[in-house]
């Protein structure tokens, strides 16, 4: 199960990532292994997407979403 | 000035660090340069309570010391290098209380840095209001730096962080965060040896950034990269590995020292106010009514200044004419410099309104928020949605536009979006527009309300929008990508703009256009001036001489004497041999000798135009009077086929060149400026011309 895949309001574990240079990105704002993400909107024309993570929303695009495996 | 110690703010973008630097210096800012790059360095002074004056710059807002843009990169530099004058005494880094997980991150990395270090606990208020609750000693103790709880944009605590500052350790004091040696033992001690490095993080973030900056030498940059061969260092996963590090530090560390009631994430008003500004429907409805009021606003309240402003302007010229002796320094003086200075001060109402809204949507977070609605469809023509706020700021003018695409991090995002922002239709079209519309479209309606010089112009509008789309969408495949483009930002909580920010920033842009743009303005309108005053040879004086005869002065009046002169001496002048020299090149286009001097003298800046038709068809002067210069290019007949010069197809192929061509200085300057290479602004130059050159072309040879 991706991150990309999860519909809005739906809460997933982050597990580990796919690409390593994004995974520096995400990690660094606060999206790294055993955080709790919550999908909270897809932007209106279906990408990017906003998340909540960290206590704060953050916003990436699917084909970035789809680098994070959820547990 | 004098200063006896240096502070600097660190901090994650939206944490209040700017509302924090304003509050700590008030009006006693002072913008800058760093050196070596164009990176606004803003720098202030603070009085502290014991009567010393403290220095504090304002690094740019990052979320870590790896820098993901140019203006990033500085905040390495500046804390680091310990040979830059601007390296501070104390790093004062301000976190945001109601996020404290993410912002702790740039904490450990400033404080295993080694530099004195106090904390600034930002929007106390705002965390009361979500629950959070900070044992401020037990945090304090734990990191082993002063802990100041503050509220900056209620200037509370304001007092407090001044009296921490005061009593500053010169030395650093904090706990170690996390075991940097462990991420790359061999590699780290090695370089601390090599390069006489005392910190271990200073050195492993060497090893990560030597390729970039600027302060180690070339032969210690090839060292480092030898001796990551030889301990197989891999920069990437490193920086994984102290990034987890790093957040197992700040987990533990707020396990201890802060509860959080667990409120649901869509209850808060934020979140409320994103279900309508981003709905599928409403989000964009929301978001183009909003950027009309903008227009509208910029247009409407500037209206007044601007005129203002030319008003002034007009009289301080006409009184130097009058105090100064006659003579051609006069001339230089009040027509050259002052007219060229009258240019770029008339752009300053539209140029504080554009940033006054920009600065009150960033502030707010709405901005953030367009970014995310956009996104996929400026993706699609090789922009970013970050692209979003430069184009629509080219409406009003391209110069502050490009400057604010600093926000873009993907460089050849960047890249496209300064390139097509000028294709905009820009303020300084508009003149040239409504003159040439006027001309040959009538004045009438169709369909009942669709007046037909209306739909001319926002056909203008539009046609400007589809052209940079189309030029972005080539340039997408022109341009090779330097780095993987991505989209990973923060969509911040909404707030309440902060009105003095908003008046700082204003102030700000309209002081760096002035004075950047300003210095290219002067001179090429007095390169202009000198091309329009003086001709080759003895020709002025033989024009002189001819209208002295007798045969002028009884048949004129003086005035009518005076403007045939002046009308001959331009087309004698050297403009006037250039016009005369481009006319086999722009024939084509249907343009003639005295169109030719406007487009030449409208290469400085495009509302020139009008001013030039009027010297050229000598109306008295006053730029103005549209209406004048107006029956004057209508009366205007070619003299060989006695045919009327301006026809539908050559206004139409004028307007076509103005959409297209690089016809600002100002506009050539600052993308000199943002890219630091000429390479950027000549080949923008060059495109637009050849565009502009086609486009008239075509247009004139359908209309014919």
């Amino acid at each position: 199960m991706r991150l990309s895949q999860l519909l809005v309001g739906e809460t997933g574990i982050v597990k580990e990532f796919t690409d390593l240079e994004m995974s520096v990105k995400l990690m660094e704002m606060g999206c790294l292994p055993g955080e709790t993400v919550t999908v909270s909107r897809i932007a209106p024309l279906g990408d990017p997407i906003a998340i909540h993570v960290s206590g704060y929303q953050l916003s990436l695009r699917k084909r970035e979403a789809s680098t994070i495996i959820m547990q | 000035m004098n200063t006896d110690i240096k502070v600097a703010l660190v901090g994650n973008p939206n944490t209040g660090k700017s509302t924090l630097f304003n509050a700590l210096t008030g009006l006693n800012q002072k913008i800058g340069n760093f050196p070596g790059v164009t990176v606004d360095k803003k720098t202030g002074v603070c009085d502290l309570p014991d009567g010393r004056r403290a220095q504090v710059i304002d690094l740019p807002g990052t979320y870590s010391l790896y820098p993901k843009s140019r203006d990033e990169s500085i905040v390495f530099s500046v804390l680091a290098d310990k040979s830059n004058p601007l390296r501070p005494d104390l790093a004062v880094v301000i976190l945001d209380a109601s996020n404290l997980k993410r912002n702790l991150l740039l904490y450990t990395q400033v404080a295993d840095l080694k530099i004195p270090v106090i904390v600034a606990l930002n929007m106390m208020d705002l965390a009361k209001k979500a629950d959070i609750t900070i044992d401020v000693n037990a945090f304090a103790q734990k990191l082993g730096v002063p802990v100041v709880p503050i509220s900056a944009r209620r200037i509370e605590g304001i007092d407090k962080l001044k009296e921490a500052i005061t009593h500053a350790n010169k030395i650093a004091l904090q706990e170690d965060t996390i075991d940097v040696e462990a991420i790359a033992p061999q590699l780290v001690a090695q370089i601390s040896k090599e390069i006489n490095v005392d910190n271990p993080y200073y050195a492993l973030q060497l090893a990560h950034q030597h390729e970039t900056i600027n302060f180690i030498t070339a032969a210690e940059s090839d060292r480092i990269e030898e001796l990551e061969h030889e301990f197989s260092f891999h920069s990437q996963k490193a920086q994984a590995s102290e990034t987890i590090a790093r957040y197992n530090f700040i987990n533990d560390l707020l396990y201890d020292t802060v509860t959080k009631k667990e409120t649901a994430h869509d209850q808060t008003i934020s979140n409320k106010i994103d279900k309508i500004l981003t709905h599928k429907t409403f989000g964009f409805v929301i978001f183009f009514a909003i950027l009309i009021f903008i227009f509208q606003s910029i247009f409407a309240w500037s209206a007044y200044p601007m005129k203002l402003i030319a008003d002034s302007f007009v009289w301080i010229q006409s009184s130097l004419h009058r105090v100064l002796p006659a003579g051609p320094l006069t001339n230089l003086l009040v027509d050259g410099v002052i007219a060229g200075l009258s240019g770029v001060m008339v752009f300053i109402p539209q140029i504080t309104i554009l940033f006054g809204f920009i600065s009150i949507l960033e502030d707010t977070g709405y901005m953030s928020r367009v970014t995310f609605m956009m996104d996929r469809i400026m993706r699609k023509v090789g922009l970013n949605g970050k692209s979003v706020v430069p184009l629509i700021g080219g409406f009003a003018c391209a110069v502050p536009s490009i400057m604010s695409t600093r926000n873009i991090e993907n460089w050849k995002d960047r890249m496209i979006t300064i390139m097509v922002t000028p294709l905009i239709t820009c303020s300084a079209r508009l003149p040239v527009y409504t003159l040439l519309i006027a001309l040959v479209v009538p004045n009438r309606n169709i369909w009942w309300i669709f007046n037909l010089q209306g739909l001319a112009l926002t056909g203008m509008y539009l046609f400007s929008m589809v052209s940079a789309v189309t030029v972005a969408f080539v340039m997408k495949y022109l341009l090779k990508a330097r780095e993987r483009g991505y989209f990973i930002m923060e969509l911040p909580v909404y707030r309440m703009p902060r009105w003095k920010n908003v008046g700082y920033s204003m102030y700000d842009r309209a002081k760096a256009f002035v004075l950047q743009a300003g210095k290219v303005i002067i001179a090429v309108s007095v390169i202009l001036w000198v091309l329009a005053s003086y001709g080759p040879g003895g020709r002025f004086d033989r024009i002189e001489q001819k209208y002295k005869q007798p045969q002028y002065a009884q048949h004129l009046n003086p005035d009518e004497l005076h403007r045939a002169m002046a009308s001959e001496k331009l087309e004698n002048s050297y403009a006037g041999v250039l016009g005369h020299v481009i006319e086999p090149v722009i024939k084509p286009l249907g343009f003639d000798w005295k169109i030719g001097i406007a487009l030449i003298t409208s290469f400085a800046a495009r509302e020139v135009f009008v001013g030039t038709m009027a010297t050229i068809y000598s109306v008295n002067g006053d730029a103005e009077k549209m209406e004048s210069v107006q029956q004057k290019m209508h009366a205007a007949k070619n003299p060989q086929t006695g045919e009327p010069v301006f026809t539908v197809a050559v206004a139409f192929s004028l307007m076509m060149f103005y959409a297209f061509a690089m016809q600002c200085a100002s506009t050539v300057a600052v993308v000199y400026r943002e890219t630091k290479n000429w390479r950027w602004p000549a080949s923008q130059f060059a495109y637009m011309t050849v565009l502009a050159y086609l486009a008239s072309l075509i247009t004139y040879h359908l209309l014919k």
